[in-house]
Order: C-alpha cells, then sequence, then structure tokens
C-alpha cells in the first residue's frame, strides 16, 4: 500500500506505512515535525490539532487519532505550514501574539491549526470550533479575543483548498484484487461489501474517532483492517418526499448541518457532541454501528423513527434502529454484514432532545433524553421517548411512553409517566454520574419538556448576564 | 524603564509557529532509549512474585529493571525519603511504579509495561478520611494543633452558633504537557539531564543521590514546561531518576514520558479535604469564636504533604479577624496517588472553609454574605495608625493579627472590595437577581463576592532564596540567568525586564537563557508564587554590580562622579559623554573589568515556627476579590457562570498583561476546581477519572460569557522587586466566589442552607436543590 499527501504545500509518498501509526507519531517521530503536539493522546485535548482539506471540506482533525491511510489524497497543514510561505505570520498566528493568547504555549500549536481552519471557513461561533482545544494557562478569553480580531482578516491564500492533483498511487494498487493484505482500502460499497463478507474479522475503520483509541490507549494490534474513507457511494446525503437517507460516512458535522431545519434540537444537540475536530471525522454509521449506550445520535435517531440500513454482501435489509441495539456489547447484526446507512422520516415531530454532562462542551453524556410527544387538541397522540446513559444500549421508554399516550397534555399525566420511568430503567452507577441521579435526571428531563411547552425558560444555556 | 510595561511573552511568536521547544521536542541522538514503568493494578498489597519474561521478550525490550537493579538511593522523595521509584515488596497505590521497561521506542515500551505478570497478597486499602481516622493512618505523630484565643471557652457566651462540613475534592493540575525527562550520559559518569520541571535542583539532588555522585556530577537544564501548576515541583523526579540511572547504565541517551492516562494514573494531585467547623457569632454576624477541623488524605507518601497542610491552616482565616480560634488538622495515609503541590499550595482548601463560614452565618442570619464579610475584614492598612474607635466599636476591636500571630499592616480588602462592589454593579445586580428569581421557577441565579489574602514566602523559611548570573558581552547583548523557571508564567520576560531597567536598555538586547544548575547553583523551586519577587531581586542585584563597575570605570575616564553616570535609552553617559550601551561594554572589557556577576537574594523579616503555629512566615500578602453570577437548573444541577468580575491587587505590576493573564487563567482553573473538575475512585482505590474524556477542566465555552478583569491600584509596602507582589497562586482562590454564587442559587430555592460540596457538579447541585426544597 502506497500513500501521497500534501504536507505544508510538499507531495509526500510513502510506501507501507504502518497502518495504525498515527499522523502525530509520524509527524513527530520520522518527519521531526515537533510543532505539533501530543497532550492526551486520545482526541480530547486538541493540542495535536493540524488542517486537513480534502474535496468536501477544510477542517481541523485530532492528528494523534488519525492513521496514515486516512490521510491519503489529503492536504495537511501543521503549525509549521500555517505562516504565509514568506515567513508572514498568519492572522491568527499574529492576534495570538498581539493579544497575549499563548502563556504556556503548549496548546497552542493546536489552537493555531484550529483557528486558522475556523478562519479559512468564515467561522466566527469560535466557542464552538475551538470546544476541542483545551488549555490549561489562560482562561481562554485572550485567545477567543484573538480569534475575533483575525475574523476580519482576509483569507489565507496559501490555505486555500489545494487542487487535488496528487497521484492516486493507493486507488492503483487497491484496483488489483488484493484484499489478502492486512490493509484494504475499498473505493466503492460493492467493494467493501465483498470484501467484509469474506473477512468478516476485519476491523472497519471510518472515522477512528473510538478505534483510534483502541491503538493509542488500549494498544491493540489490528491484524486486518479495512478504511472506509474514500467510498465515496456511502458518504452521500438524500433526500425523498418521506426521508433523509445518511451514507454511513456522512460525518456527525454534516448530519448537524443537515438536520438545522429539520430537527433543531438534534441539530443543537450536536453542537455538543464531542468537538469540531471529532464531528469532522467521526461518522453517523460509526456512532451507531459501535452499540455503545452513550453515543449521542441513537436516542435522537430512535425517536424520530429511523431505520437503519445493513448490508451484506449483496444481501440488504432494513429494520428500525431501535432493534438494532439488542443487549449491552450485543447488535443485531451479523458477521461481515455492516451500516450501510441511515434514514429518518420526513413526518411531523416535535423532538427535544437534551444532554447532561458535568461539562457542557465535548462531554461524554451522563443521560441523553430525546423526546418526540406530539400534542393535538391537549392530548398526547403519539410519543416516541429514547434515552442514552440509562441502559446497556440506547433504549425507549415505552412504558413512560404509555403512561402518555392517548392521556391529555397536563401535569397530571407527566407526574403519572415520571412514576413508569422505574420499569423502563435501572442505571449504573459510574464516574459521570449515580445511578440515582441518572434516574431522577432523566424524569426531570420529562418535567422541562413540560415546562418549555409551557413557555418557561429551562435552559441555562439561554441565560445571559 | 522596562518595568511596569504591558510586554508580550518573549516565547509568543515560537509558542504560534510550533518552534517552542519542550522536553520531547529535543532531537535526540540515534540510539536513544526510552522508558516506561510497569505500574501496581491493586491498591495495597505485598508483592508475592514478579515475572517479566514476557515484558524482557517483547519486541524492542533492551532492558527491565526493578528495585534491586538501582544503583543507589531508591528513592525520589522531595521530603523523608520515604518514596521508592520502583516499589520493594510492598505497593501502597493503584498505579505504582513496580519496574522500568527500556526499549527502543516509546510505544514499545508501553506495550511491554503492560506485560508484567505480578501477584499480590492483597490488604484492605485505606481510602476515606473515616478509615485513616479509624486505623490512625497519619503522617506525624497526631494532629498539628494551633490555637489563638480560647475559642472552645468563648462558645458558650456566643449568642449564634452554627456547624457544618464542606468536603472538596481534589484537583489534577492537567498541565498540556505531560511528565518528561530526557538524559544525556556524559564523559566520567557525569549525566545531563533536560527535565520538564518546576526545581531543577531537586532534579540534579535526586539523580545524584542515585547515581552516587555528588550534585556537580549532574546537570540539569529547563527551558521552559508546558503547564506546571505545582505539578511538576516533586513529580518530575521519578523520571528524571530513572533516566538517568538507565543512561549510566547503558551509555545511551534516555528519555521517558508519560502518557496521559500514565500520567494521571501516576502522580499526585491537589489535595481534597473535609473542613468541618464549629462558630460563634454575634448578630452583626461577627465571629468570636470558630473551631475547625481539616481532613486531608495525603496518599501514600508523605512529598509535600505538611507544608500544604500547614498553608491550609494559614489560610483558614482568609481575610477575616478572627479572635479566638482553634484549628486541627489532620494529614492523613491513604492509598491514593501522593497528593502533591498545586497553585495554593493548601492555601485554597483552608480559605474555602472561612469562605463556607461566612457564607452560612449570613444564611443563618438572612443578611447578605457580603455585610458578613466585611464585618469580619481586618483593619485597613491605612487605618491602623489612626486613633482607636468610639467606645461601641472597642467592645469587639479587632486584633488585626492573624490566627498565627503575624500582624496584619497592608490590608487593603476594604477600599478594593468597595471599587469591586461598584465596578460590578454588585448590589443593584443582587437585588435584580432575586426578582428574576422570584419568576423563573425552573432556572434560579445567584451572584457572590468573595476576598482573597494570601500570604506571600515559602513557609519553609531558608527556601525563600535565589541567585542569579548576568554576562555582559564586548557588544553589550546581555545574557540573563537565574533559578527561576518559566511554566507559561511569563517569569521569564519579566525578569529580564527587570534587568533592561538596570542597564537602560531594551529587553531585545537581554538573553533570556534556560535554567542551568549549572549557571545558578542551589536553587528553590519555582513555587509559591515567588518567582519573579526572588529572581526579580536577584538579578537587579547582579545587575547592579554590573552597573556599577561599568559606571566606575567611565567615571574614571570621564573625570565624574561614578553615581553620576546615568544608564537610560541605550546610552551610557558619564558627565558629557555619551555612549551606547554597546560601547560603554567594550570600553570597560578593554579597561579589563570582569562584566559577569552574580547575584543573591535572601527575603528579609521571615521567623516561623510551624509546630507551635506562631511567627511571621510571610513577607507580605497579596489580595483580590471577585464577583461571580451564575445559573443553575434545578432540574438537573447544571450550571453555568454568566459572569465574573475581578479586581486583583498585584503591588505596582512588573507587566500588566502577564499578571492579567495569570489572574484570568487562576480565575478559571479556580472556577474548575469547584464546578466541573472530578476526581473519581472506585472502592478498590482505582482512579476512573484518568483522562480528559473523563476528567473535565474547563473548556472554552466555560469561561464567563462576561469576564472584566483589571488590577487594583497599589504598590507592596514591602521593598519588593519594584513594589510589586507575586500573583501566581492569589489569583485561583477568586474561583472560591463560583461555588459561593452556586450556593446562593440554590438558596433560592427554600429555606434550608445548601451546604454544597465542591466541585458544584449537576448531581451535587441537584442533590442540594432537594434538600433546599425538601427542607432538610
Amino acid at each position: 500500500m502506497d500513500i501521497a499527501f500534501l504536507l505544508n504545500g510538499e507531495t509526500v509518498r510513502l510506501t507501507d506505512p504502518e497502518p495504525t501509526q498515527t499522523l502525530l507519531d509520524w509527524l513527530r517521530n520520522d518527519r521531526g515535525l515537533i510543532g505539533t503536539k501530543e497532550g492526551c493522546n486520545e482526541g480530547d485535548c486538541g493540542a495535536c490539532s493540524v488542517v486537513v482539506t480534502d474535496k468536501n471540506q477544510t477542517a481541523a482533525l485530532n492528528a494523534c487519532i488519525l492513521f496514515l491511510p486516512q490521510i491519503d489524497g489529503k492536504a495537511i497543514r501543521t503549525v509549521e505550514g500555517i505562516s504565509a510561505p514568506d515567513g508572514t505570520p498568519h492572522p491568527v498566528q499574529k492576534a495570538m501574539i498581539d493579544l497575549h493568547g499563548s502563556q504556556c504555549g503548549f496548546c497552542t500549536p493546536g489552537f493555531i491549526a484550529s483557528m486558522a481552519a475556523a478562519h479559512q471557513n468564515g467561522r466566527s461561533d469560535h466557542d464552538d470550533q475551538l470546544a476541542g482545544n483545551l488549555c490549561r494557562c489562560t482562561g481562554y478569553a485572550p485567545i477567543i479575543k484573538a480569534a475575533e480580531l483575525a475574523e476580519a482578516a482576509p483569507k489565507a491564500d496559501w490555505l486555500e483548498k489545494t487542487p487535488f492533483v496528487l497521484p492516486k498511487i493507493a486507488t492503483e494498487i487497491q484496483a488489483q484484487p488484493a484484499p489478502e493484505g492486512p490493509v484494504y482500502i475499498p473505493q466503492t460499497g460493492d467493494e467493501l461489501a465483498e470484501f467484509y463478507a469474506d473477512n468478516p474479522d476485519a476491523t472497519l475503520i471510518a472515522g477512528a474517532t473510538d478505534i483510534g483509541l483502541w491503538v493509542t490507549k488500549q494498544l491493540r494490534a489490528l491484524p486486518k483492517i479495512a478504511f472506509l474513507n474514500q467510498i465515496s457511494d456511502l458518504a452521500e446525503i438524500s433526500e425523498t418526499d418521506d426521508a433523509f437517507r445518511f451514507g454511513a460516512m456522512v460525518s456527525i458535522e454534516q448530519l448537524r448541518t443537515t438536520l438545522t431545519s429539520h430537527a433543531p434540537s438534534f441539530a443543537q444537540m450536536l453542537r455538543r457532541f464531542a468537538s469540531a475536530q471529532v464531528r469532522a471525522s467521526a461518522t453517523i454509521g460509526g456512532n451507531i454501528a459501535n452499540g455503545s449506550p452513550i453515543g449521542d445520535t441513537p436516542p435522537a435517531l430512535i425517536a424520530l423513527d429511523a431505520t437503519l440500513h445493513l448490508r451484506k454482501s449483496d444481501v440488504r435489509r432494513d429494520l428500525p434502529l431501535e432493534d438494532y441495539f439488542v443487549d449491552y456489547g450485543k447488535q443485531d447484526i451479523q458477521p461481515g454484514e455492516f451500516v450501510e446507512g441511515v434514514s429518518i422520516p420526513k413526518r411531523a415531530h416535535s423532538l427535544s432532545v437534551h444532554k447532561l454532562s458535568k461539562r457542557f462542551d465535548q462531554d461524554i453524556s451522563a443521560v441523553l433524553g430525546a423526546f418526540n410527544i406530539i400534542v393535538e387538541n391537549d392530548k398526547v397522540s403519539s410519543a416516541r421517548i429514547a434515552f442514552g446513559g440509562m441502559a446497556g444500549i440506547p433504549k425507549r421508554a415505552s412504558a413512560v411512553e404509555a403512561a402518555l399516550t392517548n392521556r391529555v397534555w397536563n401535569t397530571e399525566t407527566v407526574a403519572g409517566a415520571i412514576e413508569a420511568f422505574g420499569q423502563d430503567f435501572a442505571p449504573l452507577s459510574d464516574m459521570r454520574a449515580s445511578a440515582d441521579y441518572r434516574l431522577e435526571a432523566a424524569q426531570n428531563m420529562l418535567w422541562r419538556v413540560w415546562h418549555e411547552d409551557q413557555g418557561t425558560a429551562t435552559s441555562v444555556l439561554e441565560v445571559t448576564a | 524603564m522596562s518595568v511596569h510595561k504591558s510586554l508580550a511573552h518573549d516565547s509568543g511568536p515560537l509558542h504560534v509557529t510550533g518552534q517552542a521547544r519542550y522536553v520531547d521536542d529535543i532531537p535526540t541522538p540515534t540510539g536513544t532509549l526510552h522508558l516506561a514503568f510497569g505500574v501496581s493494578s491493586v491498591a495495597s498489597a505485598r508483592i508475592q512474585s514478579v515475572d517479566l519474561s514476557a515484558v524482557q521478550a517483547a519486541e524492542g525490550v533492551v532492558a527491565v529493571l526493578t528495585a534491586e537493579d538501582l544503583p543507589f538511593a531508591n528513592d525520589v522523595s522531595p521530603s523523608i525519603h520515604d518514596e521508592p521509584l520502583l516499589a520493594t515488596g510492598e505497593v501502597h497505590y493503584l498505579g505504582q511504579p513496580i519496574f522500568l521497561v527500556v526499549a527502543t521506542s516509546h510505544l514499545a515500551a508501553r506495550k511491554a509495561a503492560r506485560l508484567g505478570q505480578i501477584s499480590y497478597e492483597t490488604r484492605e486499602p485505606i481510602l476515606t478520611v473515616e478509615a485513616a481516622m479509624t486505623a490512625n493512618s497519619r503522617f506525624e505523630d497526631g494532629p498539628r494543633i494551633w490555637q489563638s484565643g480560647d475559642a472552645l471557652g468563648e462558645f458558650s457566651s456566643c449568642p449564634n452558633r452554627i456547624t457544618g462540613q464542606l468536603d472538596v475534592g481534589g484537583q489534577e493540575h492537567f498541565y498540556l504537557e505531560g511528565q518528561a525527562s530526557l538524559a544525556m550520559p556524559q564523559e566520567n559518569g557525569d549525566v545531563l539531564v533536560h527535565a520538564s520541571t518546576q526545581h531543577p535542583t531537586e532534579i540534579q539532588h535526586k539523580v545524584a543521590e542515585a547515581l552516587g555522585l555528588p550534585m556537580h556530577g549532574v546537570r540539569v537544564e529547563t527551558r521552559r514546561m508546558g503547564g506546571g501548576f505545582g505539578g511538576k515541583e516533586s513529580q518530575g523526579n521519578a523520571l528524571a531518576v530513572a533516566c538517568a540511572v538507565v543512561a549510566i547504565q547503558t551509555g545511551k541517551p534516555c528519555k521517558m514520558r508519560y502518557d496521559r492516562d500514565d500520567d494521571m494514573m501516576i502522580t499526585g494531585k491537589r489535595h481534597d479535604i473535609r473542613v468541618s467547623y464549629d462558630v460563634g457569632f454575634d448578630d452583626t454576624g461577627r465571629v468570636r469564636a470558630i473551631e475547625f477541623k481539616h481532613y486531608m488524605r495525603c496518599g501514600w507518601a508523605q512529598d509535600l504533604s505538611l507544608p500544604v497542610a500547614d498553608r491550609a491552616m494559614l489560610h483558614a482565616d482568609n481575610a477575616y479577624d478572627l479572635p479566638n480560634i482553634r484549628i486541627e488538622s489532620h494529614r492523613l495515609k491513604t492509598n491514593h496517588q501522593s497528593a502533591t503541590a498545586f497553585r495554593g499550595f493548601g492555601g485554597p482548601q483552608g480559605m474555602i472553609g472561612i469562605e463556607r463560614v461566612m457564607d452560612h452565618i449570613a444564611h443563618k442570619l438572612g443578611m447578605d454574605p457580603l455585610a458578613v464579610r466585611r464585618a469580619n475584614y481586618y483593619d485597613e492598612a491605612d487605618s491602623l495608625s489612626e486613633p482607636t474607635g468610639s467606645a461601641a466599636e472597642t467592645s469587639h476591636q479587632k486584633l488585626n493579627k492573624t490566627p498565627y500571630g503575624m500582624k496584619v499592616t497592608d490590608f487593603v480588602l476594604g477600599r478594593l472590595t468597595q471599587e469591586l462592589e461598584a465596578s460590578s454593579d454588585y448590589h443593584a445586580r443582587r437585588a435584580a437577581i432575586a426578582d428574576w428569581n422570584d419568576s423563573n421557577p425552573v432556572l434560579k441565579r445567584g451572584i457572590s463576592l468573595t476576598p482573597v489574602k494570601f500570604g506571600i514566602s515559602f513557609t519553609l523559611t531558608h527556601l525563600n532564596q535565589a541567585g542569579a548570573l548576568v554576562h555582559v558581552y564586548q557588544d553589550g547583548s546581555v545574557m540573563l540567568n537565574h533559578g527561576g523557571t518559566e511554566m507559561g508564567q511569563g517569569l521569564f520576560q519579566k525578569v529580564a525586564q527587570v534587568a533592561a531597567s538596570v542597564f537602560g536598555i531594551g529587553v531585545d538586547q537581554i538573553k533570556i537563557t534556560a535554567t542551568d544548575t549549572a549557571k545558578v547553583p542551589n536553587t528553590s523551586a519555582t513555587a509559591a508564587s515567588s518567582g519573579a519577587d526572588l529572581n526579580g531581586m536577584a538579578v537587579r542585584v547582579a545587575c547592579e554590580k554590573l552597573r556599577a563597575r561599568i559606571a566606575t570605570h567611565l567615571a574614571e575616564k570621564h573625570s565624574c562622579e561614578a553615581s553620576a553616570v546615568e544608564f537610560s535609552d541605550g546610552n551610557v553617559i558619564a558627565g558629557s559623554h555619551r555612549v551606547s550601551f554597546a560601547e560603554a561594554a567594550s570600553a570597560a572589557y578593554q579597561a579589563r573589568v570582569s562584566l559577569s556577576a552574580t547575584g543573591f537574594y535572601k527575603t528579609p523579616d521571615l521567623q516561623w515556627d510551624r509546630i507551635a503555629g506562631k511567627g511571621r512566615p510571610f513577607y507580605y500578602f497579596a489580595y483580590g476579590g471577585s464577583v461571580t453570577e451564575v445559573v443553575i437548573d434545578t432540574l438537573t444541577g447544571e450550571n453555568r457562570i454568566l459572569r465574573a468580575d475581578i479586581l486583583h491587587d498585584a503591588g505596582k505590576s512588573l507587566n500588566p498583561v502577564l499578571d492579567i493573564g495569570q489572574i484570568e487563567g487562576g480565575y478559571v482553573q479556580g472556577a474548575g476546581w469547584v464546578t466541573t473538575e472530578e476526581l473519581v475512585w472506585d472502592d478498590t482505590g482505582n482512579l476512573r477519572t484518568h483522562a480528559p474524556s473523563t476528567y473535565k477542566i474547563p473548556a472554552c465555552s466555560d469561561r464567563p460569557d462576561v469576564f472584566k478583569v483589571a488590577l487594583f491600584e497599589n504598590e507592596n509596602r514591602e521593598n519588593t522587586i519594584h513594589r510589586s507582589k507575586a500573583v501566581g497562586e492569589p489569583p485561583f482562590m477568586l474561583g472560591i466566589s463560583a461555588l459561593m454564587a452556586i450556593s446562593d442559587a440554590i438558596s433560592a430555592c427554600g429555606d434550608v442552607y445548601p451546604s454544597i460540596d465542591g466541585p458544584a457538579t449537576p448531581e451535587r447541585v441537584l442533590a442540594a436543590v432537594n434538600r433546599v426544597r425538601n427542607g432538610v
């Protein structure tokens, strides 16, 4: 396997790179580019952020959980390549110096990468764009001021989308039938289906925001891998009269953008899904397929009655998403079968999604509740409610739904439904929250939905001093 | 004069381009070896057997060391030799290093370190305050007890009395750069160590002990750290010693850096504390008698826990005159990571206890907590020389003496609070918040103003010294070196400003160089906020020596008084002769004048008896105040800081922008301590929050939406460097107002006092809301 990419404007070709070597390790150890830092080695601190441009987007990504084959055909800018070719600082670099945005400086290269990507994309939602970059020294105020100051400066033309004329060495090689090797980079869904049916023991890597940690933290060896990032037909978003369909490789960021008008509460919650870096890498397919009980998209998708599309070889099947999650660590999926996509019906809904975590941004949910309660003529005509963090799987609150459905939408009904939570859930205690708190907070989320409906202020995120 | 100017951090241009080098960035020769520890998987046990055959056989492994392989001292403790580098027969916490892997790469070392087969005869670990108290598991032979007046005798005559308890969790430093060391073997068995450390001399000392070398055989260099916060005062010893020992044994350079999870599992954190209080007070809220009991879980080794716990006691008064006080402090030995220095060094833990008491008294009396605080403030420094007040006041005349007997002569919080009340519009906002809460059933807001008075000096008096080395080259460029380390705080720039001021030149003519034990010996840790105070003075002394030599030479040459020679704007003026500083340096060189000098400084007037708890441990106090406004969700306990207004006393600031950077960062870090940052150990002693995925330091959006920070107009009454004040630690404690504001918001839910513990996670806030609503 050969790969090729642009690094700070220069073409780099690698023959048979170690498939699970991270871009960060390669930059620092092999290439001697030590400006990019390792802060946590799990994609949570952003010190390793680099700017990655491909034909779809320019984004900051965490180099510590990005495997080399994933950057094939892309353009990478590290902190060493952000200044203009003549050495003139990028506007965000100048602003960070002038406004005292660095103290110890260790997080700074990652901030510069994130800020440069945001600047290039014309973004001014700095808290969102920088939620994935931790700083322990400054308290962030000067960094945000720097990002604001740089807004007015024109985009850096040297960072403009690089024309993708890279030799696709990998493609040529992979076009040969060679899926026996340890690494396979399919170009189409059909190729993946054929390969995976024959190699059900392979690890499928989409965005690597979870599997990256298998390698960097669990130090697992992955003997057989398929990288899915070049499969463009799995990255499509299509819209019919009845539904939105998202290919498994659609990123969380694309999902968020697409859902802004159809399911604004879902999209708003996705703003708090990890960080900009992770949302640009992580995929909707990955968030579902790994079966985590605390993934943030499944409860909302279940509340919207989403359909999961699975494929094994040439056989496709659909099932309601909620049925995919069988038990902790167990999903309704066959060896060699993979998630091809998910569809959200275009029905009227009232989805209201509530994420609860110790920190607002870039935290894993202690509880995530998704409520789709439709009230017609003061009566609950339908209720689809699902939770994450309350069971071993993302799970519907069937008893709660039953306690609401066909009843008058009033406090008595809500109070009755609160009682039903105990039938649906017996959550666990862990470092994120105790079982009792999870249950009470989940119940109170229903009260919050009620209060919201009555026009009462319920979100601390919307209060200003 | 370059002092008092807002010059940017000297390394800013390097930071933003990725050129600033940290230990892991230093180019290493081919053949450099990489180290990792194999650690204990249980919290308390006797080791029955250790089978390292799989470790040795793993790919890339060059050697594996256990305690028996260490040639000399097996100890990395900064205090009482109770901290073996590698465990000897017993393990005392989950994460304790047992063996050391030497491999050809960092990854190979990490992989191999997990392959050790160790069998343990486990014991019941001592993990809780209760368990430690029952087992009398502690450092020192009993609690430290300090008293002033007669608290226990006075309680009966107090019209009001409350008791309570506050638990506040520890805190992970989360310096962005993890611990790292690189050792390069030198000729003759000597070693050069590059360490990410606040204390190069301590590293030198421990490495010398481990190698059986005199200290002159070990040179330690530190250019910068990627954050320290106290976590690199003693916690880097293990890596440096490990690297040095293996470097000497193999003759190869050795590097060790902790992966983030390893860092959090192995190294110490801020001490958590339980403060119980019993307080008697009058109807105006004035405290008449108070008793505190401090319980601090110190972990398995002593490390710096005694001075940390002392400093908690030393800040039990914070800003308040407490006439009758008894403080009992228990330093508990538990099977956790050994708790260590962290910004504030026990001060925050002591201070938050009395701030809770002020809040609780106000609640009991139905007063604004600020009024209670003001009623108990020490008297303003400016008022001390005035005649005593009217007869009505004399019944509760303030002693203006701390519980440890030090006169408070520089108190400025009266004026500072007044200015802050006005600039933050505290009273009007407090009233508006009450109205808002009346019409909002789900969300509640709260506001609090808390003060900070923080004692400046190492309480171990001999540490209050510093040295400097300054060279003037014949071209007029200056090389500056001192014992302080740069961890991001801007110390190097501040000290360069001091030097530039003496010579009347720009800071661009001064080269700031890495801290180096071969240039300045016997340095103290850059800790206790002392960096600029101590090193700035030492550098000034050295520069003044050189300036005097140059002046004497020019005075002789031009027949004028040496004292009349002026150094300003890059020029030296002797009588009617004006030359550039470079020409003056060149002339002095040619006249065979020594252009190299050392400087030395020791803080005057300190004396301290830590057993009796009496004396003057501090040269002066730094002050500050913050007003925090929060909103909480009474359904989930979620909470946010909406606004913070800060007024902080940095004396006559050496560099206002750098000081404001310390204040903003300190506040956010302090607010993190009391809100989102929660360390969770399970009941086997396993730290479950060992990575940023589970341990949540403040992120960008957690800073206050409205964040107003200003420096208080003041100058140090003591003769510090250009009358400035230390600023590293004091602002951390401004964050306490966030917890008190949350408490205020919860109070809007009912009549019961919330008694909220820290950190105020959503779960704790909801529990407190329920208590208040249910009246329990």
